[in-house]
Formats: C-alpha cells, sequence, structure tokens
C-alpha cells in the first residue's frame, strides 16, 4: 500500500459522493441516546452506580466478607440491613464484594464473546461466499445447541476458576453478535463509498476498520450491553449447578449457597432475595440501554401511524421521538 | 401451490437436513475431544486389571479408531439407537425417553401459559400505548424477563411454599392413590416449576410481541386502515397483531424446540426428574453417550420447530419466497 493512501489527504475522497452517512463518533451517537432517553439514562446510570460501589468494596463494605458478625441466618436489623447469611457474614458487605465477581465474569465474558461474534460477523458478511456459508452453518449448530448444558460440560472438564467461566460464557454468547454484526456488514459492503475505498487500493483489512466497522459499532455497542446481560445471567447460572469458582464469592455463588443451605425452609427469605435483586437490577439496567441504543438505530420504530396522539389522547410527546 | 413456493420449501428442508447433519457430526465430535471416557473411571479403581479395562473398551467399542466409530455411531443412527450409559449401563434411549415424558408436560403447560399471558401484555403494552397500563406491563414484562430463573423458583418456593408442594414429582407417602388423587397430586407438582417456566418466558415474549407491533404500526397499510375509518379494535387485531406475528412465531417455535432441553435450572430447583436433571446428573459423571444422545435429541427438536416456524413464516408471510 502506497504512502498517498495511507494520508489524510485522500481519506475525504472515499466519502465524496458515497452514500455515507455524516460521520458522528459511536460515543457520540450512545451519549445522544443517552441524554434524548430517559430510560438509557437510567439504565447507564444504574450501571455506573453499580460498578461505582464494586469498585470500592474494600472501602466501603461495612464488614470483612471473612468475619462472622452475628449469629447463622440473621434477620436484617439495624446493624445488618440485609440480613446475614448461614456462616453469619454481613449480607451487605456480601453483595457489594459479590458485584466485584459478577461484573468481572460479565464483562470479561462479553470481551470475549463480543470478539468472537464480531470477527465471524465481519469475515462472513464481508466476504460471503464459502466462508459465509460455512460460518454460518458453525454458528447455526452453536444457535440450536442447549447452550446451558454444553457450558455445563465444558466448566466441569476445564475445573472451576474464574477465568474458565469467563472464556465458556464467551465462547458460547456469540452467536447473536456474529448473526447482528453480518447483517449489518452485509448491508454496508455493497455501499459505492466501500467499492471506492476498495478501489482507489485499500486493502480489506483497512476497509474493514475504517469504512465498515465505524458504521456498525453503534449496533455493536447495543449487543455489548446486551450481551453483558446475558453473561452476568449465565454467570448465576453456572454457578448455582455448583460449577463456578467456589473460593470466589459472586451473586451466583451466593444464590447457590441459600439453596444449597436450606435458606427457603429456614424462613431466611433475605439470603436470597438480595443478590437475586442485585443481578436483576444489573440486568435490567443493561437492557434499558441496550434497547434504547437499538432501537435508536431503528428508524422503523420512530414513525407511528397509530400513535396516542391520532387517537385524540394528549399526552406530551416524549424527548428523542419527534 | 405455485414453483416459488415449492422451492422455497424444498430449500427450507435440504437447509434443515444440512444442519441436522452438522449437528450429528459436530455433537460426535465433541464427546470425543472431551478428555475422559467409560473406563477413565474404571482405571483408577486400584485393582483393574488390562484385561478388564479392554473388555470394558470393546464392550463401548472405544477400540475402533475414531472414523471407524464415527461411521457405527452414523448407522446406530439410523437404527435409533443412542447406545449405552457408561454409568449404569441403560439404553440411552429409554433413559432419555423416561426423562422427556417427564419435562415435556411441565415445560409445554409453562410455555402455554406464557405465550397466552405474554401475548395478551405485549398487545396491551402497544394498543393503550403511553398509557400507565402500558408502562405496568412493559416494565412488569422486562422485570421478568431480568429474574435468574432459579432464584425466581426459589421465591416461588418461599411464597409458596406451605401451600402447594416443591420438590419431586408425586408425593411417595400417597399409598395406592385412585386414578384422581393420582393425578390431582401430579398437578399440584407440577404447578410450580410450570408457572417458574412459564414467568421466565412471558417477559421475554411480552417484549418481543410488543416491539414487533410497534414496528408493524409503522407501515402504511395501518395508515391506510386508519384513513378508512376502520375501528381501532378491529386495526390492531386485524391489521398490526397478524403482521406482528411473524418475528414472534419465530421466537415461539425456537422455545418450543428448547422444551426438551431448557429446564436444567428449574429442574435443579424442583427436584423435577426430567431430561435437564438427567444432562446435570451425566455431567456430574461424565456420561458421554447420554449427554450426546440428550443433545441429539435437543438440536434436532430445535431443528425441528425452526423448520416448523420457516414452513410457519411462509404461510403467514408468502413475500417472503420471492
Amino acid at each position: 500500500m502506497s504512502s498517498i493512501i495511507e494520508s489524510p489527504e485522500v481519506q475525504p475522497v472515499s466519502d465524496v459522493g458515497g452514500e455515507k452517512e455524516p460521520s458522528i463518533g459511536t460515543f457520540a451517537i450512545v451519549w445522544q441516546v443517552i441524554r434524548r432517553r430517559p430510560s438509557a439514562a437510567i439504565g447507564a446510570a444504574v450501571l455506573l452506580l453499580v460498578i461505582a460501589i464494586s469498585l470500592l468494596a474494600p472501602v466501603i463494605a461495612p464488614y470483612g466478607i471473612h468475619q462472622q458478625v452475628g449469629p447463622v441466618y440473621g434477620p436484617p436489623s439495624f446493624k445488618h440491613p440485609l440480613g446475614l447469611d448461614d456462616g453469619g457474614i454481613d449480607m451487605l458487605s456480601l453483595i457489594m464484594w459479590g458485584g466485584r465477581v459478577s461484573l468481572t465474569v460479565g464483562l470479561a465474558a462479553t470481551v470475549v464473546a463480543i470478539f468472537v461474534g464480531g470477527t465471524i460477523g465481519i469475515l462472513t458478511g464481508y466476504l460471503g461466499g464459502v466462508t459465509d456459508t460455512v460460518l454460518m452453518r458453525f454458528t447455526d449448530y452453536f444457535i440450536v445447541i442447549p447452550v446451558i448444558p454444553l457450558m455445563m460440560v465444558i466448566a466441569v472438564l476445564w475445573g472451576p476458576s474464574l477465568s474458565h467461566i469467563i472464556l465458556v460464557i464467551g465462547l458460547l454468547q456469540w452467536t447473536t453478535t456474529a448473526r447482528i454484526v453480518r447483517a449489518q456488514v452485509r448491508s454496508v459492503r455493497e455501499r459505492v463509498y466501500i467499492r471506492r475505498a476498495r478501489a482507489i487500493g485499500g486493502g480489506h483489512l483497512r476497509v474493514v476498520l475504517r469504512h465498515v466497522l465505524p458504521q456498525v459499532a453503534p449496533l455493536l455497542v447495543a449487543n455489548t450491553v446486551l450481551t453483558i446481560a446475558i453473561a452476568v445471567f449465565s454467570e448465576t447460572a453456572l454457578a448455582f449447578l455448583g460449577l463456578s469458582d467456589p473460593s470466589r464469592t459472586s451473586w451466583g455463588t451466593m444464590i447457590q449457597h441459600a439453596f444449597a443451605r436450606t435458606a427457603a425452609s429456614t424462613g431466611a427469605w433475605w439470603a436470597i432475595v438480595y443478590p437475586g435483586v442485585a443481578v436483576a437490577i444489573v440486568i435490567m439496567a443493561c437492557y434499558l440501554l441496550g434497547q434504547a441504543i437499538e432501537d435508536a438505530m431503528n428508524p422503523r420504530l420512530k414513525v407511528s401511524h397509530v400513535s396516542v396522539r391520532t387517537f385524540g389522547v394528549r399526552l406530551p410527546p416524549r424527548e428523542g421521538d419527534s | 401451490m405455485t414453483a416459488t413456493s415449492t422451492s422455497y420449501i424444498l430449500k427450507r428442508i435440504v437447509f434443515a437436513l444440512v444442519t441436522v447433519f452438522v449437528a450429528v457430526t459436530l455433537n460426535f465430535v465433541l464427546f470425543r475431544a472431551l478428555p475422559g471416557s467409560a473406563v477413565t473411571d474404571l482405571s483408577r479403581v486400584p485393582n483393574a486389571s488390562p484385561q478388564l479395562v479392554h473388555a470394558l473398551k470393546v464392550q463401548f467399542g472405544l477400540d475402533k479408531s475414531k472414523t471407524q466409530q464415527y461411521f457405527v455411531y452414523l448407522k446406530q443412527l439410523t437404527h435409533g439407537n443412542l447406545g449405552i450409559s457408561y454409568t449404569d449401563q441403560q439404553p440411552v434411549n429409554s433413559l432419555l425417553f423416561r426423562a422427556l415424558k417427564n419435562s415435556v408436560p411441565m415445560a409445554l403447560l409453562g410455555a402455554i401459559v406464557a405465550i397466552v399471558i405474554g401475548t395478551g401484555s405485549g398487545i396491551l403494552a402497544t394498543w393503550r400505548r403511553d398509557t400507565l397500563l402500558s408502562y405496568g406491563t412493559t416494565f412488569s414484562a422486562m422485570v421478568f424477563y431480568s429474574l435468574p430463573t432459579q432464584w425466581l423458583g426459589l421465591m416461588l418456593i418461599l411464597l409458596f411454599g406451605g401451600l402447594l408442594p416443591t420438590s419431586g414429582m408425586t408425593n411417595e407417602f400417597l399409598l395406592h392413590p385412585s386414578g384422581w388423587q393420582h393425578a390431582s397430586d401430579y398437578l399440584s407438582h407440577m404447578i410450580l416449576p410450570s408457572l417458574t417456566y412459564a414467568l421466565t418466558l412471558y417477559g421475554q415474549y411480552a417484549l418481543v410481541v410488543r416491539s414487533a407491533m410497534l414496528e408493524t404500526m409503522g407501515e402504511d397499510y395501518v395508515l391506510t386502515a386508519r384513513a378508512k375509518g376502520l375501528p381501532m379494535r378491529r386495526i390492531m387485531l386485524r391489521h398490526v397483531f397478524r403482521n406482528a406475528m411473524l418475528p414472534f412465531a419465530t421466537l415461539v417455535a425456537l422455545s418450543l424446540g428448547f422444551i426438551a432441553g431448557g429446564a436444567v435450572l428449574i429442574e435443579t430447583v424442583f427436584s423435577w426428574p426430567g431430561i435437564g436433571r438427567l444432562i446435570y446428573q451425566s455431567v456430574l459423571s461424565r456420561d458421554y453417550p447420554v449427554l450426546q444422545g440428550a443433545f441429539l435429541v435437543i438440536t434436532l427438536s430445535v431443528i425441528f420447530f425452526n423448520f416448523v416456524a420457516d414452513l410457519l413464516y411462509f404461510k403467514i408471510d408468502p413475500r417472503i419466497s420471492q
């Protein structure tokens, strides 16, 4: 590749005349969505709050998580607002520390899944042909296979450890990403500016990184956020089946402990309720944010011929819907 | 039947058969690539003689080469033989059949309930868009979508533990029950696991119906229907809902396919002796023939229901063959 093509002056040439959308950065788009849609703002704020609490757990957790501070299954009290678990350990502290593990698994597994799914999606969508057929049949298999049982099989074989759990979840949750990216890449591939970029000598890698990826990126962000939810969910499932690292406390292992140590029949509802609520809050926040970005990317949802306004009920139009 | 529709159906059949073949082959590869076999555990027994190990290998056909094993596997599959369990030396067929007989009614009941309330609340959420009712149904769908399955099961045990049986399939202390007693006993055991299954599916269904309906409402024919002065009820049910059923039909077909294997977590919580529990136990004892058979049954049922969804899609929307 000659240096002329690399130089920034040539770059705009490939854009002139193409139907490339005005290039706003992906993060600018996401920021816009967060500013305009209250549901996205709530989701993002809750996620940030949970991440902050988890990061600060060593500082703000009121008690240690290996320290018995009261009776077994002590009920919620002023000193222990979320009660005590089966070892007399403060639940609030456990949830703060557990968030670190659950979120680490969720985020790391998502990185793996997005990397695998993104690569396969771009390869199949951009190259097409035999690569597309073979890789998509492979993807089809991963879509029809029972994911949780397969995760169990691999997790048992590899042995319980955090990095194994991350890999197992990441390597089995990439199919949605691959399909979304593939569809998006296919629609972008035939546009004029891509062909021009190829014509003036841009290599495949360059075209993908500079021209295809930026167009796919916003949807990929939405998909990433939604995948985090699935990964956190999967972690609790594996932990519940006793396949997580037993030495680390996560929200998943807390639910599993409560189940295995008969919190339900003891009546110690707090040992079950709170870790599940924590998981649900994270998943819901991811869902709100991811869905809002996805909606913003899908112009068909914005036009509604049977909207409330046409039927005489007057409600203030929601921001961003105009 | 026109030429295009025949070619469409033929294409779907070929596609389904290719996926079946890929699944059958990858299932074989998966369980041969995993370490351990019928012999591994026995070889750890201190006094296992080489003759015994060899005899076992011959018995399970593990002395043959992988290629030979593959062809034996294919041939036996055409006879409907799924092999012999490593642990209890029972035919995998009958183990799977017994487990499925327990799983399917429980999951099916849950799925039907979920379809009914999911569609209902999805329609309500779009019909009464931007009202409290709409926000309420959407929010509750999102909450149930976010709850970890096993946790939801535990919550139901906490709430209804005194009223309904929470474990197993029948009351073992019921001696010589009459037909009616037996049926009511069985049904009462089924309520909580089925309800858990229904609630986890419900959230997803309601959300998908809602977004599909919102998307359909932007179509021009909805505007036309509105312009013709059709009543809202007719527009919603005849024009919007019928078209919004497309993605929903696929989702339902997919989740019906997963009925065969979806309920690992639920069956663990409620000690329901179905296929989920069978898979769980087989994972722990590395009983690969059972797992291979279970994976095969599940993948085949998913492929089958996908195929049904494709045909249904074609029936509902003949546009797609063009």
